[in-house]
Formats: C-alpha cells, structure tokens, sequence
C-alpha cells in the first residue's frame, strides 16, 4: 500500500551539517525505530509496487503462459465496467449508512450510560460483547439464529405480531449487512462517545446550571460542540474499517443476490480469487487505493486535528 | 532488512513444522487428504469412508469439506499452485480437461485399467469422454448429469395439452403461456434466474446453443450481441418473466426444486439429479404425476447439458497410490451397491455407470426417471454443442479457465435484466465487453 | 469509562428532581435504569442466544418456537471437538500469540524512538504507520498472495504471523507511544541527571508505569489477528487455517446444524470476549489508537 504526506511534515532538510556527535546521537535515536519502519515497508509497500507493475499486464492465475503486458487495458476495462460502478456505489451506501447509524445509535447508549444506575458496568459489558464477536461468527449468527426465514428469532417475534415471515438476507440483503455492521460497531461508537461525556469538565456544567440552562440546553449548547472531535474521530475510526468490510458480506450475502451487496473489497476479491485475474484486480487495487488515498488525506488531516484536541502532547 | 527477512525465515520454518504436525494425526499408515464438495452425495460418501477404512487399513481419509463455490476455489488454488495439500480433488468435466492439458493431473487411466473389476469402460461415454484428455481419464466420476424438462402429467392432462417427447423451445413457450395461472398460484415454468455460471448460465447456454447462438467465433471474437444470442437471451428473459416462477430472480435450483415439489409449477427445465427428490415422498408432493422428456431444441437435434462431479489425483500428491485406492472405492460398482443397501437406493449416485441403471432395485426405485436420464447423458456432444463453429468444447460452460468468473459476471447481468433492472440489449452489451476482454487474451499470439 | 470523571451529568441534573420529591426521583432512576438494561440486553441478546444454542440438542436449536427451556447438554461441544477443531484452534493460537510477541518486539521500541527520545521526523514516521492502516488489504493481497506463493509459504502459520504483525503494529505503535508519553519527563530528566544508563532508564523507570499499557496493547492486538478472516481464507487451506476458516464450513445450505455451529461459534468468539472484557478499561484507547483516553 501507499504513504500519504502527512498534514504537517516535519523538517525535511536538515540545515546545517551536524557535528558528529549529533549524528551518532541521532543514529541513537532513530535505531530503535528502524526495525518497525523497515518491516511495514517490507510488508505493506513493496507489494503495492507489485500491485502496480501487475496492473499493466494480462495474467490468469490459472492459465500458465498467459501472462504478457497490455498497457492501460487494464484501467479501460475497469472504468467501463458498470458491475465496478455498482460495487463503489454500494460501498459507499454501505459504510455511510453503518456508521451514521451505529454512531446515533452510539450516542443515544453513551448518554444512557453517563449516568449512574444500579448496574452500570454491567450493563456496558453487555453493550461492547457485539464488538468482540468475531465478525465471521456475527455474520453466520445473523444469517441463521437471527434472520432464517423459518428458524430465526426476528421472524419468531414477527409471526407474534401477525407479520408474515420474511426472508431478509435475500429479500432485504443491504439493510440485513447493515444491521449486522450496526450491531457490531455502535459498541465501538458508544465507548468513544462515552469518554467524551465523561471528560466534559463539571466547572463548566455547573455554570450553566447555575445560569440557569435546562439540561437540554446544556446539552445543546455545551455537550454537543465537546463531543464534535469525539463523534469524528469515532466516525472516521469507525469508517476506516468499515470500508474494509468482508467477512460479514462472505459468510452472508456472497456480494449477492446478484451483486446487491458487493462492495469493492469483495468485487476485488471476486475478480482474484474467483478470477483469478491478476491484472484485472490490480488495477482495481490501484484504482481502489487512488480513491482512498483521496478520502483519506482529508481524514488524516482530521484525525490530526483530533489527536491535537485531545492529546495535547502531540 | 535482512534481520525482518531471517526473523520471517526462521518464523516461517518454525511454524510450518508446528502447523504440519496440527493435523498430521493418523497413527501408522498413510493419511490423505480428500477436497470435497457439501453435498448430500458427498456427505454420504463420508459417512460410509469406515467402510473404506475398515477394508484398506493402511489408508486414513482426512476430508476437507466446503460449500460449492469456496471448494472449487480452495482446489482450483491449490492446484493451479502446486501446493500440495490435497491427494484428492473433488473437480467436473469443466476442470479435467483444462487441468490435464496444464499437466497438474495425474492420468489415471493405467491406474484404472490395473484395478481388476474396476471397469472404466463401464462409465456412462459422453460422460468419459468429458473427463478424458487424448483418449486417458485423468479424473473419474462420482456422478453425472445432464438437463431434461420436467412438466406436469396431471395438470397438461386436465388442460387437454400433450406435451411431445422431443419438444421445441416454441412449443415449451406456448404450452407455457396456456398453463401459467398466478391466481392459483402455478406457474406456466420453473427456470433458473440467479446469478452464477453454475446456476442461470446453465439452462440458458443450453438455450442459446440449440437458437444458433455461440459465445466465440472460431477467432475469439466474443459473439454476444449477435442477433442469435440476443434472440435467445430475450426469448429466455420474456419466458421467465411472462410465465415463470415468483422471486425468478433469486430462483435456482433449490428454488425450482422447491416449487416443483410443492406443485406451483407446471413444468421445469433443469438438471436431471432433480427428478430423485421429486419423485421421494418424503419431500416432494408431486409422486408419479411427473413426465420426463428430453431438454428443448430450436435448431439443433438435442441441447442438454453435461456436467459431472467427479475425483482426481493433483500430481503433486505424495500419496497417489493411497489415493487412488480411495478413488476407485467411492466411484466403484462396489460403492454405488453399499449406499443403495446401506443408506436406500433412492440416494445412490446417478449418472455415472451404465451398469447402475441394470441394477434391479435402482430399476425400481428410479423407474419414472432412469431411462430418460441415461437418454439425456448419452445424447450429450460438448464438443458440438453449437450450430456454428466455436474454438471452445462444452455445452453448459466453456473450456476455458476464465469461464468461472466471466460467466458469473455475465450471469449477474442476465439477472439484472431478468428482474427487469435493465434490457436484455444492456444486459448483453456489458457481458460482450467481458466476454472481448477474455477474447482478446486468445487472440494475443 | 473512566472512573476519574470528575463530574457525571447524573450529579447535575438531580437537583432539579430532588426539590419535586425522592419518589419522582426514585421513579426517573428506576425507568433510566430498565431503558439502559434494555438496551444492554438488546444487544447482547443474540451473542447470549448463541451461548445457549451451544448447549441445546439440535431438535431444541431448530424450532419455529424458540425453546428457552431445555436440557443443557455438552454433546455439541463434544461434537465440534471430535469433528476436529483442534487444528483450528491451534493455529489460531499460535497466529495470535506469536504475531502479537512480534508487535510488541518491534513496537515498543519504535514508539520509545517516537515519544521519550523521538527522532526528528517522528510526525512522519508515526502517519508513515497509520497510513498503512488506512488502505485496503485486498488492494495488495495479490502481490502477497504470489509471494507467498513463490516462496512456498501458503498455508503456512508464519505467512499468518507475518501479516497480523503488519496489520497490528501500526495500531499498537500509535498506543504505546500515548502511554510513553505518560511518563513524566520530570522523573526522566531527573534520573538522567542522577546518570543512570539507558537500560535503568528503561527497566527501572519506564516499564513499571508503562506496562499496563503494554498489556492493553497486546490484548487489542490479540483481538483483531484472532478475528482475523480476509488472509487466513486466501493464505491457508489445511493445516494453517484458523478458527475464522473453520466457520466458513458451516455457511452451507444444510442449515440443519444450528446447536453444533453455536457451539464452535462459541468457541471461537470465548478467547476474544474474555480478552475484550478484561481490558474493558484500555479498549476505548487502543481502538482509538490512544487518541482518547
């Protein structure tokens, strides 16, 4: 994969030539850190080099001999494509709707628990076991115990008040990827939330209420502008695997029917795995990290601009 | 660098003998690892591998059991890899030939000719021939199929209709427009409308063979916009839509079946492994009162498909001679006779033995259905299963390996337009551009 | 979260109620209290459905009728074990453990370089990392996929091992450096004017404050490789494949099995449960990759 500029580099140049010293304290400095670094180059960069040279050529996996370079035929197939076209549609219909989602319902719980009752810990205990659930066991859980037309629980509860069962991951296939996405994230949502209202400073609270504000427009005027970096950085942390969305889609729909539910990772994965077309997938890979690239500059620069807010230290 | 790269060594070496000693299990002897397909047949097979056991000590059988579309994706890897993880490969006749050529298959036609009472020659022949290359089976059946449609007897009885045992395609669409009847909740035809080169792309391609219609031209030009494809594809499209089953666009087999069974279909075209659960009480409400003819034709004498699940030995395997010990036990006459004795004749696999059909209790347990299906399977010709000249062979599929992904793409558009998403004219358009990019791929010298 | 809140909005809006009476008090408590446990129970409900499934017999799993009294049994387990499991786990296991050790290997030191004692261009080096995180796998699993490939390394743990070290370090490199960044500098700066060495800098000063961290760190890590699905399905087959793999063979139509797929489902989300409530506390910060605290 690829690097990004970061928002604010740090010098890039040095000035003046260091004394020796300095360059052996640097050496210091920078060995333990070397390691690391090398090992993410090693594992997450070469193989995008890879990832483009592949990109330029015709290659099926599973016909010896039929590699040979094609230029940019590649990047014309992908861009008149309309089965791509609909994977980044759906996508993006995909990880708006789970985050927005998962986030209000996030909010709503957070405030539920920022106060006090008989039980507290253990209800949030309850609250963030969705999110610990591996997601291939969510999806297989969903499918079956819950969504089964005949067997699951949601048409149980469905029958008992007179509707007629319905077949949800084939009649309803996004909104029935969504719940399940929902499910597992407003845990996650919910505890950054929740650490946001709990560092809201009580001083200022109490002011207000001394000035005489009701809770909701305490709520409204104070609560609402802390929590602003806490909601993005939670939305952007949470989109950030969203987008990466698979198993869920695997164990449940396959990117079906059809490819109502096929998002880009799982048209890629289709394309080399199913395909085995190494050049086609490649430049959808590329084309894919393009895109992202572009999303995710700006979401850095937020993040960013969050970590400040809240590290201090940064 | 180079302390990543040796820790990756090192980790790499560790846990590879770590990961190897997980599943190596068996005691004494040799085990092999079997790559099958989750389906009822196969999980009968597991469940009678003591037998095996029991007769071939020596031999343990580890079996890798997955859904369809991951099986053939794990094996299909693997192979194509040279990995050496499975002795045994669940594979069709659209692999074997391909494979063969790849030189990735054992040929085992010295080991079959070697095995006393074995009887290769007893293999049903289009069936043989599908998984020979030059003359030498490099993989043998387990069972076979191909494609007959199902209607009705009861319901074109009381309709006055008769159905001819050779029926065009126009005949099945007239008979269909009398005997569809939503109200009373019966369609005119059951056929498959979701997506999958396995799945809609079967029936149809019988349909656009048998209008004239082909995929290639003998240069690799993709050929599916031409007006013989269109022709078949809209008649296919219109069919389903004015007279077919309900939710067509999510119906497959399982979903026909289903319908057919329950009697809310009048006729049904599809594969011919079909008619054992529709002619089992236990599931189907519909004993008896089912006819069988053969599949419909436009232009050419016959259409029906031919596939066959069948087991072959990678030539990486280590064990080839363990696994053809287990080979030539789950698709011998042996085998088709303990699973008739043991677990009832009604699940024996069909399909692939003449010899099946002269068993007396299999005679009597598939009498409505045995005789049309040896007819539909021996009909078969896969390598003339187009009007035109064409440079692939099969009737269902091509022999390419590409197919396996250009046909679900291209199937995926036919169900857009089936659910009336887009014209059957767009439908095609889009295919026609995948079909000219794994075209061209051909044409490269 | 915390427990040094210093001020929960519960305390602020009490008096309000407390003037009307304690009943109207008692009552908001009492509906504030069921909405919450509601919501609680909501959510968990289907991982709790799961957990009993696990202990049904499969007439009582299948019904159309949920059955909420029966029989407990262990025979799914039993079954889920005996159907061979074990390599699953196993390997499972070691992927997690070992990629785990790896992160922490090289992350600690990379984010000793990047808070204590930071090189010059920390920013860069520390987005270099998140970066790498915020790009789609599947865009380099090709290259990965025929490296592997070449080097003989499919379905092999070590290729897993490899992988999650990459997929976790930049997360843990992130969250150890906010909890380096903890350490007084006071107490740092005083002890190098005491001149103790680098290594009592380390191990006397550093590790006992830090080492929570470090634990919570390693237990987010053990969360994502041992959920871990997209490389164990494309990069093993047999004798690497993990838990997540395992599962994959109850995805077909035969649906009949519900109890005895709750069962290896159960088995396969315990070790991360577990994990995930141990660390409740440090959870927010290592999925916020210390951004909060």
């Amino acid at each position: 994969m690829a690097t990004f500029a970061p928002p604010r580099p740090g010098p890039m140049t040095p000035g003046a030539r260091p004394p020796a010293a300095a360059r052996r304290e640097a050496w210091q400095r920078r060995l333990p850190l070397t390691p690391a670094l090398l090992f993410m180059i090693f594992v997450t960069q070469i193989p995008f080099v890879f990832t483009v040279i592949f990109s330029f050529q015709s290659w099926n996996l599973v016909r010896p001999g039929s590699q040979h370079w094609v230029g940019l035929g590649n990047y014309a197939n992908v861009f008149t494509d309309s089965a791509f076209r609909g994977a980044l549609f759906t996508e993006i219909e995909m990880t708006v709707l789970a985050v927005a989602i998962s986030m209000v319902l996030g909010i709503g719980l957070a405030v539920l628990l920022d106060r006090k009752f008989p039980g507290r810990g253990i209800v949030r205990t309850l609250l963030i076991a969705p999110f610990l659930v591996m997601p291939t066991v969510a999806g297989l859980l969903w499918k079956t115990t819950m969504l089964d037309p005949v067997y699951g629980i949601v048409n149980y509860l469905l029958r008992l008040v007179g509707v007629a069962p319905v077949d949800f991951v084939s009649r309803f296939p996004m909104a029935s990827i969504v719940t399940v996405l929902v499910w597992q994230w407003t845990p996650f949502m919910m505890l950054i939330v929740l650490a946001g209202l709990q560092s809201q400073s009580g001083e200022v609270l109490e002011a207000a209420r001394v000035d005489g504000a009701g809770p909701w427009t305490t709520f409204r005027a104070i609560t609402v502008p802390h929590l602003r970096p806490y909601i993005e950085l939670g939305g952007l942390l949470g989109a950030i695997y969203l987008v990466n969305t698979f198993d869920v889609i695997f164990m449940t729909t396959q990117g079906g029917p059809g490819t109502a539910t096929t998002n880009l990772p799982y048209y890629l994965y289709q394309r080399a795995f199913l395909g085995f077309d190494v050049g086609q997938a490649s430049a959808l890979g590329v084309v894919t990290v393009i895109g992202t690239i572009a999303v995710a500059s700006v979401a850095l620069r937020m993040l960013f601009t969050v970590f400040s807010t809240t590290e201090g230290r940064a | 660098m180079a302390a990543v790269a040796s820790i990756a060594a090192v980790l790499l070496s560790a846990t590879a003998c770590a990961g190897a000693g997980a599943t190596g299990g068996g005691s004494s002897g040799t085990t092999i690892t079997v790559a099958i397909v989750a389906n009822p047949q196969m999980q009968d097979m597991e469940t009678l591998t003591s037998s095996f056991e029991h007769s071939h000590p020596g031999v343990h059988v580890h079996y890798v059991t997955l859904p369809e579309n991951e099986a053939r994706q794990k094996i299909t890897e693997s192979v194509a890899t040279g990995s050496r993880e499975f002795d045994v490969v669940m594979i069709s006749n659209y692999e074997t030939p391909m494979w063969a050529r790849n030189g990735w298959l054992v040929d085992l036609q010295p080991y079959a000719d070697r095995t006393p009472g074995y009887g290769p020659n007893d293999f049903i022949r289009p069936v043989r021939a599908s998984l020979s290359s030059h003359g030498d089976l490099y993989s043998v059946p387990f069972y076979g199929e191909s494609s007959f449609l199902m209607y009705r007897k009861d319901v074109f009885a009381a309709h006055h209709l008769t159905m001819p045992a050779h029926p065009t395609w126009t005949q099945v669409a007239a008979l269909a427009d009398k005997l569809n009847d939503p109200a009373h909740h019966m369609a005119g035809i059951c056929l498959r409308g979701d997506p999958g080169w396995g799945e809609n792309l079967a029936p149809l391609n019988t349909v656009i063979n048998t209008f004239g219609g082909r995929w290639y031209d003998p240069q690799w030009n993709a050929q599916l916009t031409s007006p013989a494809v269109q022709k078949a594809v809209g008649f296919y499209t219109d069919l389903l839509r004015r007279d077919g089953e309900p939710g067509a666009p999510t119906a497959g087999f399982t979903e026909c079946g289903t319908d057919m069974a329950q009697g809310t279909a009048a006729m049904w075209y599809d594969a011919t492994s079909a008619a054992g659960s529709l002619e089992d009480p236990t599931s189907s409400r519909v004993v008896g009162k089912i006819g069988y003819v053969a599949a419909p034709v436009d232009e050419t004498a016959s259409s029906g498909w031919l596939y066959s699940w069948s087991l072959g030995i990678p030539k990486t395997s280590p064990h080839q001679q363990a696994a053809w010990q287990f080979m030539s036990w789950a698709t011998s006459k042996d085998y088709i006779k303990l699973v008739g004795e043991k677990l009832g004749w009604s699940r024996v696999p069909p399909g692939s033995r003449n010899s099946t059909y002269q068993i007396p209790q299999y005679q009597k347990a598939a009498a409505a259905f045995a005789g049309p299906t040896l007819q539909a399977i021996s009909s078969t010709d896969p390598a003339h299963s187009t009007v035109e000249p064409v440079p692939y062979t099969g009737v269902q599929f091509l022999d390419i390996p590409e197919f396996e992904d250009l046909g679900t793409r291209v199937s995926q558009q036919i169900t857009a337009a089936i659910a009336g998403q887009q014209s059957v004219h767009a439908a095609l358009a889009q295919s026609q551009q995948y079909a000219q990019t794994v075209g061209r791929t051909y044409q490269h010298p | 979260m915390t427990t040094a809140a210093p001020a929960s909005p519960a305390d602020t809006t009490t008096p309000r109620t407390a003037v009307r009476g304690p009943l109207r008090h008692l009552l908001r408590t009492a509906s504030w209290t069921a909405g919450a446990w509601l919501a609680g129970l909501v959510f968990f409900f289907p991982v709790l459905w799961m957990v009993l499934t696990a202990f049904k017999q499969e007439s009582d799993a299948y019904t159309t009728t949920p059955h909420i009294v029966f029989s407990p049994t262990l025979s799914q387990f039993k079954a889920v074990f005996d159907s061979g499991i074990g390599p699953y786990l196993a390997n499972s296991a070691l992927a997690t453990v070992l990629s785990t050790i790896l992160v922490l290997a090289l992350g600690i030191p990379a984010a000793y370089a990047l808070s204590i004692r930071s090189v010059r261009k920390w920013r860069d080096a520390l987005f270099f990392f998140i970066s790498t995180k915020m790009l789609p796998v599947v865009a380099a699993i090709i290259p990965i996929y025929l490296a592997v490939r070449d080097l003989g390394a499919l379905d092999n743990v070590g290729t897993l091992i490899v992988l999650y070290t990459a997929m976790n370090l930049p997360i843990a490199v992130w969250m150890l450096r906010s909890f380096f960044l903890e350490v007084p500098r006071e107490v740092l700066e005083a002890a190098r004017v005491d001149g103790v060495t680098l290594r009592q800098e380390i191990t006397r000063i550093m590790l006992p404050i830090v080492a929570p961290g470090i634990a919570a760190t390693a237990l987010i890590c053990v969360i994502f490789s041992w959920n871990e699905f997209f490389f164990a399905l494309n990069l093993t087959s047999v004798r690497a494949a993990t838990m997540p793999v395992f599962l994959v063979g109850f995805m077909t139509s035969e649906g009949l099995y519900w109890a005895k797929l709750a069962a290896a489902a159960t088995l396969a989300c315990l070790p991360v449960l577990l994990a995930g409530w141990i660390a409740q506390k440090q959870l927010v910060r290592g999925l916020s990759m210390g951004a909060v605290k």
